[in-house]
């Protein structure tokens, strides 16, 4: 899978791969039944709502209110019809709504951080939410994981799976972050949302474009070896 | 027009939310047709250690070996409760368990049929790239002739095939590396 467009599996600057990449080739399957199916949960029933994360909770969250919007596509350009888009990201001030995130930084009770959409016919898809903060991790002295928001998707088939993380242009930590670093030179700007002044709300709220662009139906393994 | 993909990242240690909310570690009702089966992955680093923060998608045919998904066009039946997904994290022993039921065996396109099997996907902290595997049956006869399994090296087809224990579970622990590395597909 690596190849020019995703990371390899061992990228030794993000020192949790140390342990946790595999160290043999992938074995290339052609593709069968398993494959060209998987699980598109459209019969998945979204509550309305679903993708404003802002009005999740009896308040509004603290933060800067943004749209993300965008469209899925192949690589053929296609749009990928009704492709279910599930994200999660931290709040305003750098802090996930999980147990396990011990940054001290305040949980914001109007934020919980989960959405989902459902793209349209056309592949578009659309949230409503607020920039997410940067915060610290431990992957080595004075890390920050600049912003972003994690998004994961199914696409047409088992093989089209993706989980990757949208980040905001021009963010000064991307230079210093390995987990943005891990993708190839020429690929990751891909990650990198559009600022979309077309999009924005005036008197309300700003906008990004992210597209996604997944594998194609037919493509094989070895279009990307 | 081709288009450039979009690059994986990881799923990282924090996610939730609609992730979460759609666990589903019982595939198969009460109603659904096909022999029930209890399924325990495990999740292991490259010095053994357990994974508590991974996440497990399944994804397999019914017991009619139908796929409910419009690429699959034979005339077999769907069963309307299973469709064939399920998704769970590691707990704090590294373990996922599933309940569902054997899946039917579905064709190679070169001919023939693939011997039974659920197809697998790997996500976690510090895991890049979804990692795709799959999980065959220990004792199924028709392993020797499943031709994926041909296709990996005759020494690390084991890392494949789950044990049934003596409670019934069949277990299959992944190791993303070390000398019991799971075998991992580009597809």
């Amino acid at each position: 899978m690596p190849g020019q467009d995703h990371p390899p599996n061992a990228s030794p600057d993000y020192k949790s791969t140390a342990r946790r990449a595999p160290s043999r080739p992938a074995v290339v399957l052609p593709h069968s039944l398993s494959e060209i199916t998987g699980p598109s949960l459209r019969a998945a029933r979204l509550d309305s709502g679903e993708n404003d994360l802002t009005r999740q909770r009896m308040g509004e969250p603290l933060g800067e209110r943004i749209i993300v919007q965008g469209r899925v596509l192949d690589q053929d350009g296609r749009p990928v019809p009704e492709a279910l888009v599930e994200i999660w990201q931290c709040n305003a001030a750098g802090r996930y709504h999980h147990p396990g995130d011990q940054h001290d930084a305040p949980l914001d009770p109007n934020f919980y951080g989960g959405g989902r959409a459902r793209a349209d016919a056309e592949g578009n898809y659309r949230f409503v939410t607020i920039k997410p903060g940067a915060y610290p991790w431990k992957n080595h002295h004075n890390a920050w994981r600049p912003a972003h928001i994690h998004f994961s998707l199914f696409g047409p088939a088992f093989a089209t799976r993706l989980i990757t993380q949208m980040y905001f242009p021009g963010d000064p930590l991307l230079p210093f972050d390995p987990i943005y670093k891990s993708v190839p030179e020429g690929a990751r700007a891909r990650l990198q949302a559009a600022f979309d002044i077309e999009a924005t709300q005036p008197e309300w709220a700003l906008a990004y474009r992210f597209d996604i662009v997944l594998r194609g139906r037919n493509a094989t393994p070895m279009e990307n070896a | 027009m081709s288009r450039p993909l979009t690059p994986s990242q990881t799923i990282g240690p924090f996610y939730f939310g609609t992730i979460t909310n759609a666990y589903r570690h019982d595939l198969a009702p009460r109603g659904v047709v096909g022999e029930r089966l209890e399924i325990e992955l495990s999740l292991h680093d490259a010095d053994g250690a357990i994974v508590p923060d991974g996440l497990f998608e399944i994804w397999q045919a019914n017991s009619h070996g139908r796929y409910d998904h419009p690429e699959d066009r034979r005339n077999l039946p769907l069963d309307p409760g299973f469709d064939g997904f399920g998704r769970a994290s590691t707990d704090t022993a590294g373990r996922a368990t599933f309940g569902t039921i054997k899946p039917g065996r579905v064709p190679w396109p070169a001919g023939g049929l693939q011997a039974a099997h659920i197809n697998i996907s790997v996500f976690a902290r510090g895991v890049l790239n979804r990692l795709a595997t799959r999980l065959y049956f220990e004792g199924d006869p028709e392993l020797a002739e499943d031709p994926v399994l041909k296709l990996v090296e005759p020494a690390r087809r084991a890392t494949l095939i789950a044990k049934r224990d003596a409670s019934g579970v069949w277990r299959l622990p992944i190791h993303l590396g070390g000398a019991h590395e799971t075998v991992f597909f580009d597809c």
